[in-house]
């Protein structure tokens, strides 16, 4: 068992309003140090697999697929093996 | 002519579509359950607005999977008439029928109210007859409205002229180029963000969504 920890983030150049909103919160409450923000998807999946690269093989394919959405949206993610199970 | 109606769980806009179809146009149309996979009964389809699967994940991201969707690809590329209104819109671009992406509306806001949209291409069967320039009066009603494409992507609709609706006046949620609409490249599919189903009666502030319909009956008449 693999637990894929993915993060989906919206490409560069794509306006993501929500930063922006968090972004301006942020400096009207004096972190005016901050000088960006941008807003993503942390998704979590337990999935069965033999290996890392097979593990890693599906999870690259459930971004491309459903996860993420290619036109405006990046993906990545880590893989952890989970104890306890063979 | 008898048009499909595709009713995933979720959708909220098809008795209204219904109700254009049938009783103000008295056409032929039935309610179809996602989980169809024969459509080759209907002459054109209709994905109606609503919120799909919740709009988790992404408006329409779940809804591509649906069972019905394989026979909506096959439709399309035989070129039936297929219309996609908001939601409907979402998941014909969700599911790579059409180009681009939504985003959520710049303003934040869910954004419900009358907007005045302009007809840019005449030549799609939701459009035809109905000169480019018309200025049409449709109600919105969208928190993700905010069509994206990247520079190379918008040089390409407008290249191949598949701009099919923009807002006019004032942009209402963000859309690059105020896109309220756009077609495939062989023009057989259409998504719109505004809603013409809702503006059919005078009653109802406007009729002129009754246009987007009476294209289609005009197309399936010319094609007969």
């Amino acid at each position: 068992m693999f637990k894929a920890e993915i993060k989906v983030t919206l490409k560069p150049g794509v306006l993501d309003p929500q930063a922006k909103a968090i972004a301006d919160s942020l400096s009207v409450q004096g972190f005016s140090e901050v000088d960006a923000v941008r807003v993503g998807k942390y998704i979590e999946v337990i999935l069965e697999a033999d290996t890392a690269e097979a593990a890693a093989s599906r999870v690259a394919e459930m971004g491309r697929r459903l996860l993420a959405n290619p036109v405006t949206e990046n993906f990545s993610f880590t893989l952890t093996p989970l104890e306890g199970e063979a | 002519m008898k048009v499909a109606i595709l009713v995933f769980p979720g959708t909220g806009g098809e008795q209204d579509c219904h109700y254009v179809l049938t009783e103000v146009f008295g056409l032929e149309a039935e309610l179809v359950w996602h989980t169809e996979t024969d459509l080759r009964r209907f002459d054109a389809l209709i994905l109606p607005g609503g919120a799909s699967y919740g709009d988790y994940l992404r408006p329409g991201a779940l809804a591509k999977f649906s069972p019905v969707m394989g026979s909506v690809i096959k439709a399309a590329d035989s070129g039936t008439p297929i219309l996609g209104i908001g939601n409907g819109f979402q998941i014909l671009l969700e599911a790579g029928l059409l180009p681009g992406a939504m985003l959520v509306n710049e303003s934040l806001l869910f954004y419900c109210g009358p907007q005045k949209v302009e007809v840019v291409k005449d030549r799609t069967p939701f459009t035809r007859g109905i000169a480019p320039g018309t200025l049409l009066d449709l109600p919105i009603a969208h928190g993700a409205g905010n069509y994206f494409i990247d520079e190379a992507g918008l040089a390409h609709l407008e290249a191949n002229e598949q701009i099919v609706f923009r807002y006019a006046g004032s942009n209402p949620n963000g859309s690059v180029g105020a896109i309220a609409g756009v077609c495939n490249a062989a023009g057989n599919v259409v998504g719109l963000m505004p809603h013409p189903e809702r503006a059919v009666e005078a009653l109802l502030g406007s009729e002129d969504g009754q246009q987007i319909f009476k294209a289609l009956i005009n197309y399936w008449e010319a094609k007969k």
